[in-house]
């Protein structure tokens, strides 16, 4: 391999380029390889396994973890853990879904903007998105206390008890979740909003199109990256969350986050956890897929 | 984008009202006198004091407990930031500069994109796994404070390197060819051309990778030692027994803490693009 090249104004070759490529390259991709791909698949090994005695792992081959998720107990066939991963699939679907009917308005608002005041709106939004997740939780807690207006609202609207607090249960989980994620939405929303060609938009209205015409065939066509970025970071979260289920949401309303986290915590059962991290796990591969699709056009960051 | 419809204006603002509303009601109680229940008794600095004095703490034990966990916190935060910093822009010089095959780009991309996208309860219960078995190893995996960095800037390294990565991008490839061309070797370009160039790119992408371990709790969580409670740990765990106005000042000051990093880091990207 004698062939020269010249790479951003260098005379090498292929071999010199690629030798020294792998210096840069080498350090973050071990360090990656060891510590979450190796690690992620000895967590799908482990799903494989049985859990001993005192809480050990023992590795023999076993499909009795996945028997378990689907609620084949040792007491016979149980609805409880089917339950809670339909639930999971449901809150963060209804998640997904009012965050992105809020990131929409604000994320048009904030492209209306004056290009000079432009980025203190938008800095507004990402001051929530860096901020800790444990604090915006408990913060609802206060807000939902029966000697705040909500609670006392709700309870004169008939909606809630007199006197009692709004948590925990699943309106506060949904409330804690959509003040959560709605950043993670608005932000990759914000950048394919930035970039629309409103051309489009006012000819559709010109050509007298109903205001649902205008969004679906001029808009969300448009928008569809930042839209699809937004539902991956809040989907696949929201599904392993478990501060906000554990903090807002009470013993009788848990999400897969929660089975996951009891089982590393009182039960210790990793064989168990690792059965229910599978069904997160796949889900995440199919969103790095998607990801790579859409998410090269989108600046989250 | 001129004439939009008054009600998006409308809705929009409440949005962002409804995501401060959180931060505004524990900064309120931060500065109630009262000490149990919800009622206002008047404003107060004292729980900002003992915080940083045991003696005028009506718990002094939770002081020191608050104030061992912030140093636990700083450490973490500095170390996993150093090392993701130095890792990630080598890996986005590395994806930015290098040409790589097809399959190895696809590779590298997704392994990019993979802690972004992983939630972290999955990161979290991978890293307990492995270093259970690691552990046979050495000691530095028991849990404790070296696992939680080792977690920190597993998930760190990704969000560096793409801020780097873009900053890589809108540089563009002229300054490097003419560096080259006027002679420089490559490590007199990389010290004196590229490195000066990314700098704005690489400390945005630290006080990012920084934000993030102090916004982190999942990770921490689950890889914590007895002796290494980290900050959103405490948090948490005083949640658990009932909140104490001490709890909220703690909050509010982390909060305006992740306030001016945002802004630096805001100010140093967008001046730099």
């Amino acid at each position: 391999m004698n062939r020269v090249l010249v790479w951003y104004g260098e005379l090498t070759t292929p071999g010199a380029l690629s030798r020294r490529g792998l210096l840069f390259l080498l350090p973050a991709a071990l360090w990656l390889m060891a510590f979450l791909v190796l690690p992620s698949l000895a967590l799908v090994a482990v799903a494989f396994a049985e859990r001993g005695t005192y809480g050990e792992v023992v590795w023999t081959f076993s499909l009795e973890n996945l028997r378990r998720l689907l609620g084949y107990g040792l007491f016979g066939w149980s609805p409880d853990n089917l339950l809670i991963l339909g639930r999971s699939v449901w809150v963060a679907f209804v998640t997904s879904l009012i965050a992105a009917l809020l990131a929409y308005p604000l994320a048009f608002f904030i492209a209306s903007r004056p290009p000079r005041t432009r980025y203190l709106w938008l800095t507004l939004v990402i001051i929530p998105f860096w901020t800790n997740l444990v604090i915006r939780t408990y913060a609802w807690q206060l807000l939902l206390s029966p000697d705040l207006p909500f609670a006392q609202v709700a309870a004169a609207l008939g909606l809630a008890e007199p006197g009692a607090a709004l948590y925990p249960g699943s309106f506060a989980v949904y409330v804690g979740m959509v003040s959560a994620f709605l950043p993670f939405m608005v932000l990759p929303l914000y950048s394919s909003v930035e970039r629309i060609d409103s051309s489009l938009i006012e000819a559709a209205r010109d050509l007298y199109a109903s205001r649902a015409r205008v969004f679906f065939q001029a808009i969300l066509p448009q928008t569809l990256p930042g839209l699809t970025v937004g539902v991956i970071l809040t989907f696949i979260p929201a599904m392993g969350m478990f501060v906000i289920p554990d903090l807002l949401g009470g013993a009788k309303y848990l999400l897969v986050g929660n089975l996951i986290q009891q089982q590393f915590g009182a039960s210790r059962d990793w064989p168990f956890a690792a059965a229910i991290s599978l069904g997160l796990m796949a889900l995440t591969l199919v969103a790095l897929r998607v990801y790579r699709r859409s998410g090269k056009d989108v600046d989250l960051v | 984008m001129s004439r939009l419809h008054p009600a998006v204006g409308i809705t929009a603002v409440l949005t962002l009202a409804f995501l401060y509303l959180p931060m505004l009601a524990v900064a309120v109680f931060s500065v109630n006198e009262t000490r149990y229940g919800m009622s206002w008794g008047g404003f107060t600095w004292k729980w900002y004091q003992s915080l940083f004095n045991p003696a005028l703490s009506p718990d002094p034990k939770l002081t020191e407990t608050i104030q061992a966990a912030f140093v636990t916190t700083m450490v973490l935060a500095v170390v996993s930031t150093l090392v993701a910093t130095v890792l990630g822009t080598l890996l986005a010089i590395a994806l930015e500069r290098y040409p790589w095959t097809r399959r190895a780009r696809a590779f590298l991309d997704n392994l990019l994109y993979l802690p972004v996208v992983t939630p972290d309860i999955i990161l979290a219960a991978a890293l307990v796994v492995a270093f259970s078995v690691l552990r046979q190893a050495s000691s530095l995996f028991e849990l404790g404070l070296p696992a939680m960095i080792i977690g920190h800037v597993t998930f760190q390294i990704a969000f560096v390197a793409l801020v780097v990565q873009s900053r890589l991008k809108s540089l563009g490839a002229d300054l490097d060819e003419a560096a080259r061309d006027l002679y420089a070797s490559y490590g007199y370009f990389v010290r004196r051309v590229l490195l000066p160039l990314l700098a704005p790119g690489i400390v945005a992408g630290a006080m990012l990778a920084f934000t993030l371990s102090l916004d982190d709790f999942v990770i921490s969580f689950f890889t914590a030692g007895p002796d290494s409670q980290t900050l959103p740990l405490i948090i948490y765990g005083s949640v658990r027994r009932g909140v104490t106005p001490q709890i909220h000042a703690l909050s509010t000051l982390i909060f305006l803490a992740t306030v001016i990093l945002v802004l630096l880091s805001e100010r140093l990207t967008r001046r730099s693009a």
